[in-house]
């Protein structure tokens, strides 16, 4: 997997098609209150998304766009702490964990409630985003290519 | 439209018995991503739009992950 697909055709598409994903994954994750998606859904497209830019370009040396190993490591890491961290922000201003209705960046606790819990979805989005990616990055190594 | 439901389920389960039996790991594969795209449209159909959109998506993902796999192993199995 060290070349990409090398087809001109599926370079072309994918090429295309990448940028159109990521803008459907955030509207996933932003509307996700309303109608079906939320955070694992856009996690998940996300990731798919990366991982088509991963395979038009292949493993080279420089990737021109994309993540690289670390980067959906950190990623995926960060995600898990916004996560537990808007939950034990709670606990400062002594509510349970993950009540969001007390955190103070809203006027009334159903706002700074829907506040809280895009914060939590984006949490889970990066996470779900990071792993996908780095599982794929792994299984596509090639052999005596260190991680 | 009542036997919409029914030829899904038809579908899936050929397409469950070819991936079961065939030899040829990427016939599996693909035969498992259309399994997966039928039970996507019949969870659609019986109103459940948020599991149908999720099993949509996880289906995508566990076929680019079996095909990454089977960049690793023997495209035929021995059974």
């Amino acid at each position: 997997m060290r070349k990409g697909f090398g087809s001109i055709v599926l370079d072309v598409a994918f090429r295309h098609l990448a940028p159109f994903m990521i803008l459907y994954a955030v509207y996933v994750l932003v509307h996700g209150h309303y109608g079906p998606g939320g955070g694992f859904q856009a996690g998940a497209m996300l990731g798919l998304a990366l991982c088509l830019v991963q395979l038009v370009q292949g493993h080279d040396a420089k990737p021109k766009w994309g993540l690289g190993m670390t980067a959906g490591l950190v990623l995926a890491c960060v995600g898990a702490l916004i996560y537990v961290g808007i939950g034990l922000a709670a606990f400062v201003w002594s509510g349970n964990f993950l009540d969001y209705g007390v955190l103070p960046i809203a006027a009334i606790p159903a706002e700074a409630r829907a506040l809280g819990i895009l914060g939590i979805e984006s949490g889970v989005t990066l996470g779900v985003m990071g792993v996908i990616f780095v599982i794929f990055d792994l299984l596509t190594r090639d052999k005596g290519q260190g991680a | 439209m009542e036997l919409v439901q029914p030829a899904f389920l038809l579908v899936q389960l050929v397409a469950a018995l070819i991936a079961l039996n065939h030899r040829d790991l990427m016939v599996a594969v693909i035969m498992f991503a259309a399994f997966s795209f039928c039970s996507a449209l019949l969870f659609t159909l019986m109103d459940a739009v948020d599991v149908g959109f999720t099993e949509a998506i996880v289906g995508a993902a566990t076929t680019l992950f079996y095909i990454a796999v089977l960049y690793r192993v023997k495209r035929r199995s021995s059974a």
